[in-house]
């Protein structure tokens, strides 16, 4: 069978290569297209590949427009600088207390929001008990509500207990959401009751099966959701603006906004740009290198 | 949907509810709550007294002309954001759906703006058109042009557009890229062998059969455009020139965080909410459309 279909599909595939793909597309217009998304890929990556360019110029290089488009030869000096202790003397905080601050974050509410979620969507699809539904909706209702809408009462909550300048302010009001829940409950639906039943005539309880069939189902879309809920922890700003006064408890993303000025002309453009690329890297590498549960979690939990 | 085998615990649930409740109720609703009842209260300016006042932080916020203005600001920027942010994505979604080799490259670099906060989104744009010594702004002002995005209103608008639409390109392409791929070939090949060209074929089979998927995406842009763009405005211009880009979150924010006017701050965050109250709405009704195309 595989012998008799292998010589017809390498066919297909040279015919494709050949007339340009069974959908009719010409070689030309293929070429049209890389063209495209080339320039597409200009647009897209050029900001970012022009801010690590700045940083491996000298300040008067900055100063001095039009910036080269190639990196200069201070890669070694701005980085070993800004790294100990320049962008200290710029902002008062060491970036190693910015970017510790921010993993922190990033992490906490990443984590949190997954084992919250994971909970409340157990409860809500493998047990029945009075006000399911009710639950259900108070937690399906606050999608409606984002921070943006609620910015003075909430911080107010935060002043009445006490978590201005915390790591728990920065991360706990943060860490309950709707979509997270929605997209467990969603998939523990699709998850067939001859499971459960099977694990309940085996003598196992509700939390044995959370933790040897539930989990390990779940693999897949605990990896997706930690990459988008890693990338929403790190590049949080209005919250962490809100809620911390003391620099020191600042993320690299505040700490960022507070170092740049255009009217002060001591500012250190070429530290402020090592910055930068200290900001944006982390969150890259995580989304590209795990790109494939990254994608599919995006384009699955649509949000 | 056939009954679920569920277990038998009583207690259980709710334990394990416990702590996404406490959370919901302690740091959302509460301070929702606070924001109707404070959007119906008159403090005094020392904050001593507050009279009930009906409606009137409302008539007053609606009838300001600077909301007015805010709201014709956000809708001038929401619309563009999403516009310039879909068409380029989806141009690009399509020209990837053509190519056969280096897709995985090309998606790789074309995620990366996502994982930037709009915050520095913003700060990258200002760095390259600062007119201090920012290098386009330089070649902007050698060709003659009059560049000056921190005192010029349209073109600060202009720029903060850029870095929010920049930034939502990544998105937008990976849903198009998605949704492109769920189009049956069949039907493509079918209207190549009907002799349809590559622009009729898009236009009349794929065009169309995208629209769950453009439309899904519009609603998620606006919402972005309107909530997700704080950082961008707070970063690159806070708002101004003048007002130029104080879009309605900015407003929140400055009013009450800045200017520390109660009523009208809680009156607008309730408006705020009703937007965002219709705007879920709409995309949830859609979502349950789109459920079945597959």
């Amino acid at each position: 069978m595989a012998d008799l279909a292998q010589p017809a599909t390498r066919a297909a595939a040279l015919g494709r290569k050949e007339q340009g793909g069974m959908l009719g597309i010409s070689r030309g217009s293929r070429y049209t297209a890389h063209a495209i998304l080339i320039l597409g890929l200009l647009i897209v990556a050029f900001p970012i590949y022009y801010t690590f360019v700045a940083s491996t110029h000298s300040l008067q290089t900055i100063l001095r427009p039009p910036l080269p488009l190639l990196p200069g030869g201070r890669f070694w000096e701005n980085y070993t600088t800004a790294l100990f202790g320049g962008i200290g003397r710029i902002g008062g905080v060491d970036v190693s207390t910015l970017l510790f601050n921010t993993t922190v974050v990033a992490l906490a509410i990443a984590i949190g929001k997954i084992i919250i979620s994971i909970l409340s969507a157990f409860a809500i699809v493998f047990f029945r008990f009075p006000l399911r539904m009710f639950f259900f909706w108070v937690i399906f209702v606050t999608l409606m509500l984002p921070v943006e809408v609620r910015i003075l009462p909430t911080y107010k909550v935060m002043v009445d207990l006490g978590l201005i300048d915390t790591y728990t302010g920065l991360t706990l009001p943060l860490m309950a959401s709707a979509t997270a829940t929605l997209l467990f409950r969603q998939f523990f639906l699709t998850i067939p009751g001859e499971l459960v039943e099977a694990a309940r005539v085996d003598g196992a309880g509700p939390w044995r099966f959370f933790k040897d069939i539930l989990l390990p189902l779940s693999k897949t879309n605990i990896a997706a959701l930690f990459v988008i809920l890693f990338i929403y922890g790190w590049t949080q700003y209005l919250w962490p603006l809100l809620v911390t006064n003391r620099n020191d408890m600042n993320t690299i993303v505040i700490a960022l906004r507070k170092m740049i000025s255009f009217a002060d002309a001591d500012t250190q453009w070429h530290l402020v740009m090592v910055t930068c690329v200290l900001a944006i890297l982390p969150p890259i590498l995580v989304v590209v290198l795990m790109q494939r549960w990254f994608v599919k979690g995006l384009v699955e939990t649509e949000k | 949907m056939s009954p679920r085998v569920v277990f038998p615990n009583k207690v259980l649930p709710y334990l394990l509810l416990l702590p996404q409740l406490a959370i919901t109720i302690v740091f959302f609703y509460w301070p929702a709550s606070q924001a109707l009842y404070q959007s119906v209260l008159r403090e005094d300016p020392f904050g001593l007294k507050s009279t009930f006042v009906g409606f009137a932080n409302f008539r007053r916020v609606l009838s300001q002309p600077s909301y007015i203005d805010s709201v014709q600001t956000t809708a001038i920027f929401s619309v563009s954001v999403a516009f310039i942010a879909m068409v380029i994505a989806l141009l690009l979604a399509v020209m990837a759906d053509k190519i056969i080799r280096g897709r995985g490259f090309y998606r790789t670099l074309m995620i990366w703006p996502y994982a930037v906060a709009p915050a520095i989104a913003g700060m990258l744009w200002l760095f390259m058109f600062n007119p201090t010594m920012g290098t386009f702004a330089y070649m902007l002002r050698s060709a003659g042009f009059q560049w000056d995005p921190l005192l010029n209103g349209p073109q600060a608008m202009a720029l903060v557009i850029a870095a929010a639409a920049w930034k939502q390109i990544s998105y937008n392409f990976l849903f198009f890229v998605a949704g492109l791929q769920a189009i049956p070939k069949t039907l493509i090949e079918a209207a190549a062998i009907d002799g349809a060209g590559e622009t009729k074929r898009f236009w009349t089979i794929i065009f169309p059969l995208l629209a769950p998927t453009t439309f899904f995406l519009l609603v998620i842009n606006t919402t972005y455009a309107f909530f997700d763009t704080f950082g961008i405005i707070h970063a690159v211009t806070g708002g101004g020139p003048g007002k130029a880009t104080e879009t309605l979150v900015y407003k929140v924010y400055n009013d009450g965080f800045v200017n520390l006017n109660f009523g009208d701050s809680a009156a607008q965050s309730v408006i705020l909410m009703i937007i965002v109250i219709l705007l879920t709405a709409f995309q949830f009704r859609y979502v349950e459309r789109k459920v079945h195309y597959g």
